[in-house]
């Protein structure tokens, strides 16, 4: 560029507009480092108020870091396998340490069925069930609270709370709740589950509902149909590929979610989890570990599998 | 008009006749939904079945779930009658009672009367006493001044007077009300009265019929009545327990031990504000913010430290989760980085993170920091390293290259494309993103605290676990929803500044 460009004077106007420029990049610059000063400030309060009420402190504890890897190593590696597949262990001396035969479920008199693929089986079911009531659910009340469906606001509001205070719910209170009334077992996660799924899924399923065309709804009305026969001939056959992958999506977070409520209020296999870890179990601890980042890992892929069969790319907005 | 567009029945079938393709859907196509719904309809029976849920359903105690979720917004005061063979009563209210150590509220009407007793235990002991004494004098010579200190003994016990009730009214409300006196119990609930007949040990007998609302499981037993949501009583031969129902949360300010205890709002504002100083070395307005955070009931400073604590767990835990999964991400994205081999590296590396859950992390953090939340933080930043990479990488892969293209054209080095041809186009997605999670996170982080790695998930689950402090629990969930419902708004604020309408 040549200099007599740079030294040219500009004229008033010229001047105004370069001046405005400046002040509005000056300030934008002003926002960005308050906003990350703010930012950091924030975190570094945060990380000392963690540390201050943590039982250990970080520096303590980091050197220790990874004494959780030596509580996990096992005396052999095929231990693993034992404890996985319920298999006598060599190292058998009646303590619940290595009593990995006697948790099998037999289901004829030579087959059986290994105690943590039992659990497995029973969580996955858990997340399989309560994740059809909550769409089943979700799917009702999606188009009470669906502003092109429901234009009266009186129903819509009251819906959309509801779906909000469901979703927002502690799931560990319905887990406690359920605990309490009805004695131990896998239905205070289902139910804890299925009612936080009513609320997420009853959330995802109206927003696609808005955005469905609502043309073929139209035609219907031109002939008389009823609201019911509307939406159920003019909107469902739009919305029902978008809801199948939420529902699938909301089943691999389901999978996860029961495992931590098993662990938390009794039944499935994150409560074999965390007796194992809490009474030092390495083999046990590892078979589940393992297994169940297997059945995650096959449950996330199939359903992205499935997403990409029934709605194409654009499944892969991740939404919780 | 609709009803002249609606085609009549023999016109409906002469289309169909003439379209019957359209009409009637292969046979193939109509099977499929069937199809679907028999498999539904038999998964569900099947998981009826393995979760034996009609059983459990049957077995459940309902009765009780209802007085659990009554004491999520209510309290009971629950004084007992206790009835002497006599006649006469005593009424105590229990050492941790709502209202206080010396409570005397007015609906509980006690007619007292002063008693002179004659026997009484002590009475009985001295009696003994004088007894061997008398066996004594027997054999000693002198008896007389022995037997005249018994009977010295045995007046000053007898001439002991006491304070007992005679009478008791306890009053629910207008339709409710319990009178006992003289060994008679008399119920009033709903214009039915029931009169009830103790014994002063163990025989409790009704006269005439019971109402609906009482019950005994066999003659002489104990008698409940329960008044729904009012409250309750039980009739035992010597003891009426009342189980009056209050609405709203008891003493959530003060708790019994206060000094500002059971005074009006009135009278706790005008103490602290002018009031003589309760204790000498401190004003009053930090003594009664003391007893508020240090309330022994409902632990505000604790529950709101360890709410602190959620909060925090869910921000720290994103904004590193963030901060790592950023510059990984290009790693991961292949029209980023060429090499094949990082690219699978990468993303099988935010897969492990992602699929050994939050919760195992959880665990494992938990034993190596301790119980708190340093641990849960932990647990959120592997865990959403993973995911918050996972989606990076996507949206990078699905950047416009015109960009790039145009940065590069004019000879920027690579960390200028990046910066310039790049970074613009996702900075607000991965924004966006992180916000998300964080606001997910802070709903999440509730339930790994319940397997220990801090915050408010393990309170909430000790004092469910006690299932007598419903009240607490209500507590913490009011508190929770209202810090979800700030942080989901903050975020979907900041997303659609971020975003645009189409943010959401």
């Amino acid at each position: 560029m040549p200099a007599s460009v740079l030294s040219r004077q500009l004229s008033d106007n010229g001047a105004l507009i370069e001046r405005h420029w400046r002040e509005l990049n000056d300030r934008r610059r002003l926002y960005t480092t308050l906003g990350l000063a703010v930012l950091a400030l924030t975190l570094f309060a945060s990380l000392w108020f963690a540390n201050d009420s943590n039982a250990g402190k970080f520096v303590d504890r980091l050197p220790h870091f990874f004494d959780f890897v030596g509580d996990l190593m096992p005396r052999d590696a095929m231990e693993i396998l034992r404890a996985l597949f319920d298999l006598p262990s060599p190292y058998d001396d009646g303590s619940f340490k290595y009593n990995y035969p006697e948790g099998r479920l037999y289901v004829t008199d030579s087959l059986y069925i290994p105690e943590y693929v039992h659990k497995m089986l029973e969580t996955v079911n858990i997340a399989i069930f309560s994740t059809l009531i909550g769409a089943f659910f979700g799917f009702i009340l999606c188009f009470l609270a669906a502003r092109n469906l429901t234009p009266s606001a009186w129903v819509r509001g009251p819906v959309r709370r509801v779906m909000e205070i469901l979703r927002a719910f502690p799931e560990v209170v319905i887990a406690g709740f359920f605990l309490a009334i009805l004695s131990l077992g896998p239905i205070p996660a289902i139910a804890a589950v299925s009612i936080h799924t009513i609320g997420a899924l009853g959330k995802l399923f109206f927003e696609v509902v808005e955005n469905a065309d609502m043309k073929p709804e139209e035609g219907l009305r031109a002939v008389g149909g009823n609201w019911i026969e509307r939406v159920w001939f003019g909107i469902v056959p739009q919305v029902l590929p978008n809801f199948t992958s939420y529902f699938l999506l909301r089943l691999e977070i389901n999978v996860r979610a029961s495992t931590i409520i098993g662990a938390v209020g009794g039944g499935g296999i994150g409560e074999l989890l965390r007796l194992s870890i809490g009474q030092g179990h390495q083999a046990k601890t590892l078979a589940i570990v393992l297994l169940l980042f297997a059945t995650i890992f096959a449950v996330d892929h199939f359903s992205a599998w499935l997403r990409r069969r029934l709605v194409g790319d654009q499944a892969f907005q991740l939404a919780q | 008009m609709i009803a002249s567009t609606k085609p009549s029945a023999l016109e409906m079938e002469a289309i169909a006749a003439r379209h019957a393709h359209l009409v009637q859907s292969s046979s193939k196509e109509g099977l499929k939904p069937m199809l679907i719904c028999i498999g539904l309809v038999l998964y569900l029976a099947f998981s009826w079945w393995f979760f034996s849920i009609g059983h459990v359903l049957a077995n459940a105690n309902w009765g009780i779930a209802g007085t659990y979720l009554a004491d999520w917004v209510s309290y009971e005061v629950r004084p007992e009658i206790e009835i002497n063979p006599d006649g006469t009563m005593a009424v105590s209210y229990g050492r941790h009672s709502p209202l206080g150590k010396d409570p005397n509220p007015e609906w509980v009407m006690l007619d007292k009367e002063e008693v002179t007793r004659a026997i009484e235990a002590p009475a009985a002991a001295t009696q003994a006493r004088s007894k061997a004494s008398s066996s004594f004098n027997f054999m000693a010579p002198d008896a007389a001044l022995g037997a005249a200190s018994a009977a010295d003994q045995q007046t000053a016990v007898a001439s002991r007077t006491e304070e007992v009730v005679t009478r008791a009214v306890v009053t629910y409300d207008r339709a409710t009300r319990i009178e006992v006196s003289d060994k008679l119990v008399a119920a009033t609930h709903a214009g039915e009265t029931v009169t009830i007949m103790v014994d002063g040990s163990d025989r409790v007998t009704a006269q005439g019929d019971l109402p609906p609302w009482a019950t005994q499981k066999r003659r002489g037993a104990k008698i409940t009545l329960s008044f729904g949501l009012t409250g309750w009583a039980e009739i035992e031969g010597n003891e009426v327990s009342i189980r009056n129902r209050f609405f709203g949360w008891a003493n959530f300010l003060f708790d019994t031990n206060s000094p500002f205890f059971g005074k009006s709002y009135g009278e706790v504002a005008r103490l602290i504000l002018s009031g003589d100083r309760i204790d000498p070395a401190r004003s009053n307005l930090s003594l009664a913010w003391d007893n508020i955070l240090y309330n022994a009931e409902w632990q505000h400073l604790d529950v709101w430290t360890k709410l602190l604590q959620t909060v925090v767990m869910a921000f720290v835990g994103t904004v590193f989760a963030s901060l790592i999964a950023f510059p990984l991400c290009f790693l991961a994205a292949r029209n980023i980085t060429p090499s094949r081999v990082t690219n699978q590296l990468v993303k099988r590396f935010f897969d492990f993170l992602r699929s050994v859950d939050m919760f195992i992390w959880a665990l494992f953090f938990t034993r190596a920091f301790g119980p708190g939340p340093l641990a849960g933080i932990s647990a959120i930043f592997f865990t959403d390293t993973g995911t918050l990479g996972k989606l990076y990488s996507e949206a990078l892969e699905n950047i416009d290259d015109k960009q790039r293209e145009g940065v590069k054209s004019v000879g920027a080095p690579p960390i200028a494309v990046q910066r310039f041809g790049v970074l613009p186009q996702v900075l607000p997605v991965f924004a966006s993103q992180a916000l998300y999670f964080w606001e997910s996170n802070t709903r999440s982080a509730t339930i790994i605290g319940a397997v220990g790695a801090g915050g408010i998930g393990l309170k909430l689950w000790e004092a469910m676990r006690t299932n007598s402090d419903w009240e607490n629990v209500a507590y913490m969930v009011l508190l929770i929803l209202m810090v979800v419902f700030v942080f989901d708004s903050i975020s979907n604020a900041c997303r659609s500044r971020l975003m645009g309408r189409s943010g959401h």
